[in-house]
């Protein structure tokens, strides 16, 4: 399977069929987890990531959007800087600017750039998972994986993101996974269907969703299971 | 018949409940009657400031008793603390789950190690050490502390571990996912989300030790002066009631009530709070 460089690949397939799995495979944070396990492998630029790199680097280059919004229980610019700071950054003008600009494309910066050093835990769900967007792309990663990143919001912050999402294409690439086929359609590129811990059908999102070649896959995109 | 006999359980019950809170009320109230006078006797800023105590010439003052509780809890908390927390953070999440158990058990044994065996280690290990190896006399501010800051850990570990722990994962999945290293995580996020919690335990340690008896008194020295240096001897106002209670009578007996009446106040304020702090920490 191959990811293109500023696309939007969508994950897609019932639960439990592993695309969030595979999604926390491309930034090996399934290595928080006891007794897992890898077969095959996985590379950033050719070069397989569970070899050439060092995990909290490979971490800095594929960011990371999880599906509940988890802004730490700090105010909204040290949720920001923290990424930064971590890789190195010291210089308070460079923070700022770093945090004015991850808003910015995160389209939060209007909202919040008055109360920037209040609680981040004060903002409403949909803009919670916009500053983790900000958090994320904060560090200024190649490859961002947003899983299920709308699944807890109501339809109106999910339109947010989703335009949000669609605008940050331009920087960066992007493999969400998602329940919501409508979104696939909506805002992908190509869009990977798994079933069962398989891929079976992998393919631009247009020929994915009105010619599906699998039954399995023409099956599930027309709502019979999942 | 049913009906009659959940009436009489439930009587049992609220009298149970109440035997707790009159027992309170009772200690308040012998404590407050019989110290209170005495205090009002002796005059309460000769009583709190007064920087002599000798009750063989009618002078009560406790200042030195004061100043020496505040300077062992201190002691206490500037060396159990740190050792503390950072054991708590070992225990959450850097400890292998081999040895986890092993561990935690070893934390609650200290905590039921009566406080008379904490004086004899004290009294046979710290006290010759301390001479040894600075040249001093050994019991005194030092002595006490490190033995009440061994004494206050498990108080410490223990609830600075639960509050680490029933941090949301999400916050450090959240740092890790930014590249962060797992100590970073942990002390960066983690840790300042369990502020509250953490602060807590340190609040209950304080009330550990500024109460504690009889370990104190077998390392202290029990001069009832105010000590110069970490060296020198210390009385509490806990080692200076159990010192004279059993000959002092009359206004001396009197005074040293109003010790306790003293304490019990610096107890509640440090209830107090830890209660805020534990319900600051139920709202996040």
């Amino acid at each position: 399977m191959q990811i293109d460089h500023l696309e939007i690949t969508a994950l897609i397939g019932p639960s439990g069929c592993g695309k969030s799995t595979l999604l926390k495979t491309i930034n090996r944070m399934n290595d928080l987890i006891d007794g897992f396990h890898i077969k095959g492998k996985v590379e950033l630029d050719g070069k397989n990531i569970y070899e050439s790199f060092d995990v909290n680097q490979l971490r800095k280059r594929v960011g990371m959007v999880f599906q509940k919004p988890n802004p730490f229980p700090m105010s909204i610019y040290d949720n920001i800087v923290f990424g930064p700071k971590t890789h190195g950054v010291k210089a308070k003008d460079e923070l700022d600017e770093i945090v004015e600009k991850s808003l910015k494309r995160a389209a939060l910066f209007d909202r919040v750039k008055d109360k920037l050093h209040k609680p981040a835990l004060a903002l409403s769900g949909g803009e919670q998972q916009r500053l983790c967007i900000a958090r994320a792309i904060a560090i200024n990663p190649e490859v961002l994986l947003l899983d299920e990143p709308t699944s807890a919001l109501d339809p109106i912050a999910t339109e947010k993101i989703e335009e949000t999402v669609l605008e940050l294409k331009k920087r960066y690439t992007i493999i969400i996974v998602t329940h919501n086929m409508q979104q696939a359609k909506r805002i992908s590129d190509k869009t990977a269907f798994f079933l069962l811990g398989k891929l079976t059908e992998f393919a631009p999102t247009e020929q994915i969703f009105n010619q599906p070649v699998d039954k399995a896959t023409r099956a599930y995109i027309k709502g019979k299971f999942g | 018949m049913a009906k009659v006999r959940e009436s009489v359980m439930r009587i049992v019950f609220l009298l149970t409940a109440l035997m707790s809170v009159l027992c309170v009320l009772f200690v308040c109230f012998f404590l407050f009657t019989n110290g209170l006078p005495a205090i009002a006797k002796i005059g309460p800023l000769d009583f709190l400031g007064g920087i002599k105590w000798k009750p063989e010439s009618n002078e009560f003052g406790i200042f030195p008793m004061i100043l020496g509780s505040l300077y062992v809890t201190c002691g206490a908390i500037i060396l159990g603390v740190p050792i503390g927390i950072l054991t708590a953070v070992f225990i959450a999440f850097f400890c292998p789950t081999r040895i986890k158990s092993a561990v935690e058990f070893v934390t609650s044994l200290m905590a039921g190690i009566p406080s008379i065996i904490y004086g004899f280690f004290g009294l046979t290990v710290l006290v010759p050490l301390i001479n040894d190896v600075f040249g001093v006399r050994g019991k005194g501010i030092l002595a006490a502390s490190v033995l009440l800051a061994i004494m206050i850990l498990p108080t410490i570990i223990s609830i600075s571990q639960q509050a680490l722990e029933a941090v949301q994962r999400s916050y450090f999945e959240g740092a890790i996912a930014l590249g962060a290293s797992k100590e970073r995580s942990v002390f960066f996020v983690v840790l300042p989300a369990a502020k509250s919690g953490v602060l807590a335990s340190i609040v209950l340690g304080i009330g550990r030790a500024i109460g504690e008896t009889m370990a104190v008194v077998m390392v202290a020295g029990n001069q009832a002066v105010i000590p110069e240096s970490v060296f020198d001897g210390v009385r509490t106002m806990t080692t200076n009631i159990v010192l004279e209670m059993g000959y002092a009578a009359d206004l001396h007996r009197e005074a040293l009530i109003a010790t306790g009446v003293v304490l019990f106040v610096f107890i509640l304020l440090i209830n107090m709070l830890f209660s805020i702090l534990r319900s600051k920490e139920r709202v996040q």
